[in-house]
């Protein structure tokens, strides 16, 4: 597909429809900032791009033989790892018996919020939420310090293919 | 040796689809020239990596990990397991600063080459290197 245009639309769909699947999946936390951010603002921010650059892939004539061996080589080797995974769905898997339990039954005693993820994700791993919101402000300063002056360089030259 | 009875299958077809996902990504990402597409791949083999995480936490017959909000809990109700889908979550949301982060080099390369293509980048990297070297063989150790 040429359009890039088409190709950022059908990931924002295919975004949505990941985020059905954690619904049928019993995440709906995950849900939510699925369909918020990977169907929003990452759409939103892939268009932006495309209205900076440009809308069209131009073709291209490298060869397709060795992206599709090594994507076949590690196809197979991470099926030879899922021969060991428990089934899906069972509540024996040593994922549901080791901390997970503990988790479930004290936290209503220990936080008293219904909701165990967001009891987990600002209560007893809040460092690593903090330690989140420190990798969202270290890419936002990333983004800025490499887009500022955008416009004023662009008004400079106005001549260039921008 | 492993069977593949259907139980095995049914059990296991979750993984096998969720690695079919991933390695669309990662074909996307090594074999695409356009800069913009191999980020869309890139999100894709994210999304595919989430999918099996969360896979592994759900129990059949469980239930989303909320509790009722007066907090009487029936023992006999099966929650998912909350972990897979905390450890998601932070995932997200650094996944799309990393993408954003990403999206904004492209528009820098952009910016200095004209173009988003691979192949027109490598082009102009070889060309100011053929410059370079004609200017600068001889300090360099002579042209390769």
């Amino acid at each position: 597909m040429r359009s890039l245009f088409a190709v950022v639309m059908l990931s924002g769909v295919f975004s949505l429809l990941s985020a059905l699947l954690f619904v049928t999946l019993d995440a709906v936390d995950v849900a939510f900032t699925e369909a918020a951010v990977g169907a929003g603002i990452s759409t939103v921010l892939i268009l932006g791009t495309l209205a900076l650059t440009s809308r069209y892939e131009r073709p291209s004539k490298r060869s397709n033989t060795i992206p599709l061996l090594v994507t076949f080589v590690t196809g197979a080797a991470l099926f030879y790892g899922t021969l060991d995974m428990p089934n899906l769905g069972d509540p024996n898997a040593p994922a549901q018996t080791h901390v997970a339990p503990g988790y479930l039954l004290q936290s209503p005693h220990e936080i008293d919020v219904p909701n165990v993820v967001t009891a987990v994700l600002a209560s007893y791993r809040g460092y690593d939420t903090l330690g989140e919101t420190a990798v969202v402000f270290t890419a936002a300063v990333g983004v800025l310090l490499l887009l500022s002056g955008l416009s004023r360089r662009r008004r400079r030259k106005p001549k260039g293919d921008t | 040796m492993t069977e593949f009875t259907q139980e095995f299958v049914v059990g296991h077809i979750n993984y096998w689809l969720f690695i079919v996902l991933m390695m669309t990504g990662l074909y996307i990402v090594v074999a695409k020239g356009n800069l913009v597409k191999k980020i869309v791949g890139l999100n894709i083999f994210q999304t595919a990596v989430f999918m099996l995480y969360i896979s592994m936490g759900k129990i059949s017959g469980g239930t989303a990990p909320v509790f009722p909000i007066d907090m009487n809990i029936d023992p006999d109700v099966a929650y998912s397991n909350p972990l897979p889908h905390v450890l998601i979550l932070t995932a997200i949301v650094v996944g799309v600063a990393t993408t954003s982060l990403a999206l904004a080099l492209v528009i820098r390369i952009r910016e200095e080459y004209g173009t988003i293509e691979e192949e027109g980048v490598l082009a102009a990297d070889r060309s100011i290197a053929r410059v370079e070297e004609k200017e600068h063989g001889e300090v360099m150790g002579g042209p390769v």
